[in-house]
């Protein structure tokens, strides 16, 4: 995304201005707990936001909202019940965007690629949870770092399974990402295998 | 609804909702008694960026860690008791005369929780996670961070599972120093890479 404006800036800044943040923060934790979510499934819960919702809500909202959809989807809650228990609408997100994964795959042991090893990061368009940001999608980059293998998110989102592979940071220069990227910049972006292919 | 008569001022929607969802989790079961506060206290008083301070701080006197620090960030950081959520997969960045890091997470929000608490709200708002990648060099300098265009400035996306810490520069003048007084001079901004020190 772009065209934001000014970044709100402060040295310091307490953990939960309002104690409703700090409670917001439990009960995620208490729900992703009971329904034993992935990393993969938290982030997930949050993204599929109305995006209107989204962009207009703070941070902690974004949390609650997670946490009483996964509430809900788990079976823990009914929607009807927190909208009468509020007083009003409770808004929560929209359904998860891919089926779940009846089968990952293999596991990815060994890595693929070496540090110094240029790499391209696959152009598509995954219908679900990701993590290979947008801007990097069909850039090339050179692979500065191997690191150990992980759950891949787009899988372990949607579902129990779950497949392992290295991750990498890969390094882009700026010119290469943005028609008017800045001179003496590179982005490291922090990769799985099967994100990337041979460039 | 009765829980608002509890209140001297009337609750906002979100914070409606939260009750609402506390209320319905907490007659389950589900909330073990004191969990929110052991929450609060944890965020608030237990991890920070002092702790992260104190890593830098440590660097700066003793080479052998440093070089410890810059090879094996997680496991440095856990030879002065640090770790933990956020903090498993630790990678320290280092800043010289030439090359400036900054870190940022694009995708949501994900920060060195152990060795700088939680993220400022400004760290977890769209425009610092889209202009830090796009235009860093033009954004640290409206932060109060401006370059000299001969610095490297190195953006690092905390994308997947590493998180990042800065290193910052040791200033100058403070050779006299203890490793305490050190550490009350590295601010959370610099450990971010969005101030100099």
């Amino acid at each position: 995304m772009q065209g934001f404006g000014a970044v709100a800036h402060s040295p310091a800044e307490s953990a939960f201005p309002d104690r409703w943040q700090a409670t917001a923060r439990a009960l995620m934790e208490v729900v992703a707990g009971a329904v034993e979510a992935s990393g993969g499934e938290f982030r997930h819960s949050i993204e599929r936001m109305d995006p209107g919702h989204y962009l207009t809500s703070s941070y902690y909202e974004h949390w609650l909202t997670g946490a009483a959809t996964l509430a809900v989807e788990h079976g823990l809650v009914t929607h009807a019940e927190l909208e009468a228990r509020a007083g009003g609408r409770f808004p929560l997100s929209g359904p998860a965007l891919a089926p779940p994964v009846a089968d990952a795959g293999p596991d990815a042991g060994e890595p693929r690629f070496g540090v110094g090893d240029r790499v391209r990061v696959r152009d598509w368009h995954p219908p679900g949870h990701t993590r290979c940001p947008g801007y990097v999608r069909g850039k090339a980059g050179t692979v500065v770092r191997v690191d150990g293998t992980h759950s891949v998110p787009d899988i372990e989102a949607h579902g129990t399974a779950r497949r392992y592979e290295p991750t990498y940071s890969v390094r882009f220069d700026a010119a290469g990402l943005w028609h008017d990227g800045q001179r003496g910049v590179t982005v490291h972006v922090d990769l799985w295998d099967s994100y990337l292919e041979p460039a | 609804m009765s829980e608002g008569g509890h209140h001297p001022a009337p609750l906002s929607p979100v914070e409606r909702r939260v009750a609402a969802l506390e209320a319905l989790l907490t007659e389950r079961g589900l909330v073990p008694e004191g969990f929110i506060e052991e929450i609060t206290r944890r965020y608030e008083s237990e991890i920070g960026p002092l702790n992260g301070a104190k890593v830098v701080a440590r660097a700066w006197v003793d080479p052998g860690y440093k070089e410890r620090l810059l090879t094996d960030g997680t496991a440095a950081i856990a030879e002065l008791g640090f770790g933990g959520p956020e903090g498993d997969h630790m990678v320290v960045v280092e800043n010289t005369p030439a090359v400036h890091n900054v870190i940022v997470c694009t995708l949501c929000s994900c920060y060195p929780w152990p060795v700088l608490g939680l993220p400022p709200s400004w760290y977890k708002d769209p425009p610092y996670r889209a202009r830090m990648v796009r235009e860093p060099r033009s954004l640290l300098a409206e932060m109060g961070c401006p370059l000299p265009g001969d610095v490297e400035i190195r953006v690092w996306d905390s994308s997947a599972e590493v998180r990042y810490l800065v290193l910052p520069q040791r200033p100058a003048g403070t050779a006299g120093l203890t490793e305490a007084e050190l550490a009350g001079l590295v601010t959370r901004d610099s450990m971010i890479g969005v101030a100099r020190l």
